[in-house]
C-alpha cells in the first residue's frame, strides 16, 4: 500500500486538518474566449483558447465577423468600379490594394501606364507603407503597455494622412490608383511636402527605436516569444514581415519587381534573432521599423527622378477594355503578398476576382506559434502578426 | 525555370495525367485530373528543380457547367509560379485536399468550400469559415440567390418590397 504512506495532513484555516493523498488535487483545462470585441485583437477577431493554468494548449481562430463578400459584389460592377471596394479590404493600406488591383487589370488588359504615374505610384505606395507600419508599430506598443510610442507614431501618421488628403481628398479609402494610372497629378508643392516629410521623419524613426524598440521592458516582453520557424512560416503561406522575420529575404519588390521597382536601390530587411531567437515577435516588429527607413530611401530616389508627363489616359477613368483570360498578380503589401486572381470573360466587369489577402494567410499560423505560450503573450503574438480584419474577412 | 521548362518537367514525370494547359491565362496553368492532384502536388513541392514551397491561394471559379478549383503555387527559391486547376462537377463538386502537403491550404480550402461548396476530401476540418455556420447556399456560385431572411432579419431588398433589380454589366 504505497499510497497510504503518501497521505499528508494539511491544516485547514478554520482549524483541524484534512488528509490529502496524491491525485486529490487536479487541474482542469479551461476554455477562454478572447474577442471578438477586444482591444488587442485589432478588429473583430475571436480566438478560443484552451488553457492549462496560464499556458496555452491550443487555440482556434474564428473569423468572418466583417465578411461582406467583396468577391461577389465586384462580379456585378465594371472594371473601374472595383477600385473603391478594394480600398475597404485592407483599410490601413488602401493605396496598395488599389495598386495591386490596377496592376492586375493592366496586365490582363494590356494597358500602358504613363511613366509619371508609375513614379507617383511608388512614392504614394511607399508613403502608404510608412503610414501602415506606423500604425502597426504604434498599436503594438499599446498591446504591450507602452502608450507613449503610440502617440508619437500617430503624430507622424497624421502628416501622411494629410498628404493623402491633399492628393486625393480622402484620409483612409483613397480610390486614387486606378487601372491605367492615378486619378490626379502630384503638384510640385505636394512633392515638396512629401520631401519635407521624409526629411522630418527619418530622425523620428530613431526616436521610435529609443522609445520602444530598444526599450528593455519591451524587449523582455517580445523577444523569444511566439517563435515562428522558417519552414513553418512557408508551410502556412506566411509572407511579408512575418516571413522576413523568420529570416527569408522574400520581398516581391525585389524578387518579381512590378511597377518600376527594379530601378530602385533598397535593402530587404530580414530578422536575425538579435534579441532573442530568430522569428520571434521582436524580429517581426523590428522589420517594420527598419522597412520605414527603406521606404524613405525609395521615396527620396523617386522624388529625385520623377519625370514630367501624363498621369492617366482620361478615357481609362471611365472603363477599361479587358480581353478574355485570366491573370494572377501579386504585390508586396505592407502586410505581405497581396494577390489578385482575375478572370475576365471579355465583358465590362470581372467574371471572378479572387483576393489573396496577406493577413488571412498570416493569422492562420496563430494556433501553431501560440502553443505553449502564456495567455498574456497571446496579445503580443497577435499584435506582431499585424492583421487587418477588413482584409481577413473581405 | 521558365514556364516551358516547368511544363516539360511535369509532362515528363506524369505524361497523360497532365490534361493540358490553359492558354487564356497569363501564368502557366496546368489542368490535372483530380485523382492525380495529390501526387502531382507532392512532386511540385519536393522536386528540387520545382520546389513550390509556398501555396499562395486556393480559389474557385464557377463556369456554370463546371466548377474549377484553382491552386496558385510559388517557389521562394526559384521565383516561379504555377497554377494547378482541377475541374469539378457542378452538381456535387469534389476535389482532393492538399492540406497534407501545404498547411496553408487549410483556410483557403475552407473558404472555397464556404463560397462554392467544393468538398475537399481529406480536409481535417471542412467547415464554413467566413459565413455563419448555418448559412444556406454557396454565395459565389453564379446561380446563388440571396435568402429572403436570415434568423428573422429580412434582407434590405425584401424590406423595400422588391427583389433586387437585375443589373448585369456583362449582359
Amino acid at each position: 500500500m504505497g499510497e497510504a504512506t503518501n497521505v499528508t495532513e494539511v491544516p485547514l484555516p478554520q482549524g483541524g486538518t484534512v488528509a490529502v493523498k496524491p491525485g486529490d488535487f487536479r487541474t482542469e483545462e479551461m476554455l477562454l474566449n478572447i474577442g471578438p470585441q477586444h482591444p488587442s485583437t485589432h478588429g473583430v477577431l475571436r480566438v478560443v483558447v484552451r488553457t492549462d493554468g496560464e499556458i496555452i494548449l491550443d487555440s482556434q481562430v474564428h473569423i468572418g465577423y466583417l465578411h461582406r463578400c467583396f468577391e461577389k459584389v465586384v462580379e456585378n460592377v465594371t472594371w473601374t468600379q472595383v477600385t473603391p471596394y478594394t480600398d475597404r479590404m485592407d483599410y490601413l493600406a488602401s493605396m496598395y490594394n488599389n495598386l495591386g488591383y490596377s496592376l492586375a487589370v493592366e496586365k490582363l488588359g494590356d494597358v500602358e501606364v504613363p511613366e509619371r504615374a508609375s513614379y507617383i505610384r511608388i512614392i504614394i505606395g511607399e508613403l502608404q507603407r510608412i503610414a501602415s507600419h506606423l500604425m502597426s508599430v504604434g498599436t503594438y506598443g499599446l498591446d504591450v503597455g507602452a502608450i507613449t510610442a503610440f502617440l508619437y507614431c500617430f503624430r507622424d501618421r497624421e502628416i501622411t494622412l494629410r498628404i493623402f488628403e491633399e492628393v486625393c481628398g480622402q484620409r483612409l479609402n483613397y480610390n486614387y490608383i486606378r487601372p491605367g494610372g492615378v486619378s490626379g497629378d502630384l503638384t510640385d508643392e505636394m512633392l515638396k511636402k512629401i520631401d519635407d516629410f521624409i526629411d522630418y521623419f527619418l530622425p523620428k524613426i530613431d526616436e521610435i527605436d529609443n522609445l520602444l524598440s530598444m526599450n528593455g521592458i519591451f524587449i523582455y516582453r517580445t523577444a523569444g516569444v511566439g517563435i515562428l520557424p522558417l519552414d513553418l512560416a512557408l508551410d502556412y503561406g506566411c509572407t511579408g514581415p512575418v516571413l522576413r522575420g523568420s529570416g527569408l529575404a522574400r520581398d516581391l519588390r525585389k524578387d518579381e519587381p512590378y511597377g518600376l521597382y527594379e530601378q530602385f536601390d533598397f535593402d530587404v530587411i530580414t530578422g536575425k534573432g538579435e534579441k532573442g531567437q530568430l522569428g520571434d515577435c521582436w524580429d517581426r516588429y523590428m522589420i517594420r521599423v527598419r522597412e520605414m527607413r527603406e521606404s524613405c530611401k525609395i521615396i527620396k530616389q523617386a522624388l529625385a527622378k520623377i519625370p514630367e508627363g501624363k498621369f492617366i489616359e482620361p478615357k481609362l477613368l471611365k472603363n477599361v477594355k479587358v480581353k478574355k483570360g485570366e491573370s494572377y498578380l501579386k504585390v508586396e503589401n505592407p502586410r505581405g503578398e497581396l494577390g489578385y486572381y482575375i478572370v475576365s470573360d471579355g465583358k465590362k466587369g470581372p467574371y471572378r476576382c479572387s483576393v489573396r489577402a496577406p493577413s488571412f494567410c498570416n493569422i492562420a499560423v496563430l494556433p501553431e506559434i501560440s502553443r505553449g505560450c502564456m495567455v498574456a503573450d497571446m496579445v503580443v503574438i497577435i499584435g506582431s502578426i499585424d492583421i487587418v480584419m477588413g482584409e481577413v474577412d473581405r | 525555370m521558365t514556364s516551358e521548362e516547368i511544363l516539360k518537367r511535369l509532362q515528363d514525370q506524369f505524361g497523360e495525367a497532365i490534361l493540358g494547359t490553359d492558354d487564356s491565362s497569363l501564368n502557366l496553368t496546368v489542368k490535372v485530373a483530380s485523382e492525380t492532384l495529390l501526387e502531382i502536388s507532392r512532386f511540385c513541392r519536393d522536386d528540387s528543380s520545382l520546389s513550390f514551397d509556398l501555396l499562395s491561394l486556393v480559389s474557385g471559379v464557377d463556369w456554370t457547367d463546371r466548377i474549377e478549383s484553382v491552386i496558385h503555387l510559388d517557389s521562394t527559391a526559384h521565383k516561379h509560379h504555377l497554377v494547378l486547376k482541377v475541374d469539378c462537377d457542378h452538381e456535387s463538386p469534389r476535389c482532393p485536399s492538399v492540406v497534407e502537403i501545404w498547411n496553408a491550404a487549410d483556410w483557403h480550402e475552407r473558404e472555397t468550400y464556404d463560397m462554392f461548396g467544393i468538398i475537399y476530401e481529406g480536409h481535417p476540418n471542412l467547415v464554413r469559415i467566413l459565413c455563419a455556420e448555418d448559412w444556406e447556399g454557396y454565395p459565389l456560385r453564379k446561380d446563388y440567390l440571396m435568402p429572403d431572411e436570415y434568423h428573422g432579419i429580412p434582407n434590405d431588398f425584401q424590406q423595400a418590397g422588391k427583389r433586387p433589380q437585375k443589373y448585369n454589366p456583362r449582359g
